[in-house]
């Protein structure tokens, strides 16, 4: 086998994978928790392919189907939503230890680059999804979703007409979102998540700024493998107990069928993790000075992703080992304006 | 003889890269050109019944389908009707009539509009497009504004 294949190089290479052990060692696993989630989302969406019907005469009654008729449909449901919103915390955690630790730092400025747009992938997994069940708080949402991209400065009539199969949300942008959500998507991830990690393999693991100077003989580690394995294993295990406890007791909802001569319900709110964004929309006002609020939050946020995204390579002094105490008042802001509008469009 | 060849080498890569872009622009038009939702013809329409009379009490509101758009037609506390675009001038969610303030209101964004469809609050950028009530007999018709 060896002679066929070389196994012993990849025997060598993981023999002298090291981890660096320090304070913040536990940042680390946060990148495998999210590779887990990815995965259970893999699986779970195959299962539920087996049943899901994408039109709008049948979804909704499909996933009916899968939660009341077939053998533990509404554990595999529940588990596969659950686990989305887990996945998507999980990469915010992962994103933001990077960014706090400045692991985006040279050489490593490209994983920052692949890890943000599977971040931005995530988010459009979670709204491709979310539309799914053709509820009525999807449609709404992917109402507003899409007519934001509609917004967009020159190409968002275009964009808007691509998502929704045509000028209004109906069957065409369910099917369009079915085939984004299951096929489009994942294709993208995958290729995307491949080069994130042969990058993360290729540089080894960051370490934090300040043990930079310090000897290699007073650094300490733990090899890959099986040591670092082994927690990660473990780890995965606890969160999949968590997830199966989530998923046991609270069950994913189904809601009302879509309906699109009804009116937005009250209380509709998106999925937590858009609802920072929801809610700064709902704060701005309709016009600042000439120009239409919705428009202005629209570019403010497109600038703020994209200033994200280049973050290695406007911190030019973390990159020279310098300090910059600039970029984690960025971070905490970051941070505090989300959660605060987060908590803020929860209470409303 | 060097001059010929590099004349040569150039002359095949620009033939090379001339064909790649037209391979690629072969493959990708096609695709764009699908994904680009058939233009379809609406059915035109220039009035539709919203019921009768009696069904709408006053102070209260229904949405009323106008081809592919939702119309809201609202039955004020004096008995008048009112009909206007549902759909929300910020982010096209469909409007409701709030009775406790007597406005319409948007719930995805909290955005409000008078019974005019004028935008009062909230983020909505213009007012909602106004239709016509007619009444035939006993029935309620909405249509276009000339």
């Amino acid at each position: 086998m060896d002679e066929r294949l070389d196994l012993t190089s990849l025997s060598h290479f993981i023999e002298k994978k090291y981890v660096p052990v320090h304070a913040h060692s536990i940042w680390y696993y946060f990148g495998g928790v999210s590779l887990f989630f990815f995965i259970i989302q893999v699986l779970t969406g195959i299962l539920l392919l087996f049943y899901y019907k994408g039109s709008a005469d049948l979804a909704f009654e499909s996933i009916q189907f899968i939660m009341s008729k077939v053998a533990f449909g509404w554990l595999i449901r529940s588990i596969h939503a659950w686990a989305a919103n887990l996945f998507i915390l999980s990469v915010f955690i992962h994103m933001f230890s990077v960014f706090f630790e400045k692991a985006y730092r040279r050489p490593r400025e490209l994983t920052w680059v692949t890890g943000v747009f599977l971040f931005f992938m995530t988010l459009t997994f979670g709204f491709s999804g979310y539309l799914l069940p053709w509820n009525k708080l999807a449609f709404f949402a992917t109402k507003v979703g899409t007519d934001i991209a509609g917004n967009v400065p020159f190409v968002g009539e275009i964009m808007k007409g691509f998502l929704r199969g045509g000028d209004d949300v109906t069957g065409a942008t369910l099917s369009r979102f079915f085939g984004f959500h299951v096929a489009l998507f994942p294709g993208i991830f995958t290729i995307l998540l491949v080069i994130h990690i042969l990058m993360v393999q290729r540089q080894g693991m960051s370490e934090p700024m300040e043990l930079e100077g310090t000897p290699e003989e007073t650094k300490k580690s733990m090899p890959f493998f099986p040591n670092f394995m082994l927690r990660d294993l473990l780890l995965w295990l606890i969160v999949l107990n968590v997830l199966a406890i989530l998923a046991v007791f609270f069950p994913a909802d189904l809601g009302e069928k879509a309906d699109p001569f009804s009116s937005a319900p009250a209380g509709i709110k998106p999925e937590w993790y858009f609802l920072f964004m929801f809610q700064t929309l709902k704060y701005i006002p309709a016009k600042i000075f000439i120009m239409d609020g919705e428009l202005l939050g629209i570019v403010l946020f497109g600038l703020a992703g994209l200033l994200w995204v280049v973050v290695p390579f406007w911190d030019i002094q973390s990159s020279k080992g310098l300090r910059n105490k600039k970029i984690n008042y960025i971070g905490l802001f970051a941070v505090g304006f989300i959660i605060i509008l987060t908590i803020l469009g929860w209470v409303s | 003889m060097s001059d010929k060849i590099q004349t040569r080498r150039s002359f095949i890569t620009s033939i090379l890269t001339l064909g790649a872009a037209g391979l690629s622009a072969s493959i990708i038009y096609p695709i764009i050109k699908y994904l680009t939702p058939p233009k379809q013809r609406e059915v035109e329409v220039s009035s539709v019944s919203a019921g009768k009379i009696k069904d709408i009490e006053n102070d209260s509101f229904k949405i009323v389908r106008f081809g592919n758009k939702p119309v809201i037609l609202i039955r004020t506390d004096k008995g008048d009707f009112k009909a206007l675009s549902a759909q929300c001038t910020h982010l096209d969610c469909t409007v409701q009539y709030k009775k406790s303030e007597g406005v319409i209101w948007c719930a995805c964004h909290n955005g409000k509009y008078d019974l005019n469809g004028r935008n009062i609050s909230g983020p909505p950028p213009r007012p909602l497009d106004p239709y016509m009530v007619k009444i035939k007999g006993e029935e309620v018709f909405i249509s276009k504004k000339a």
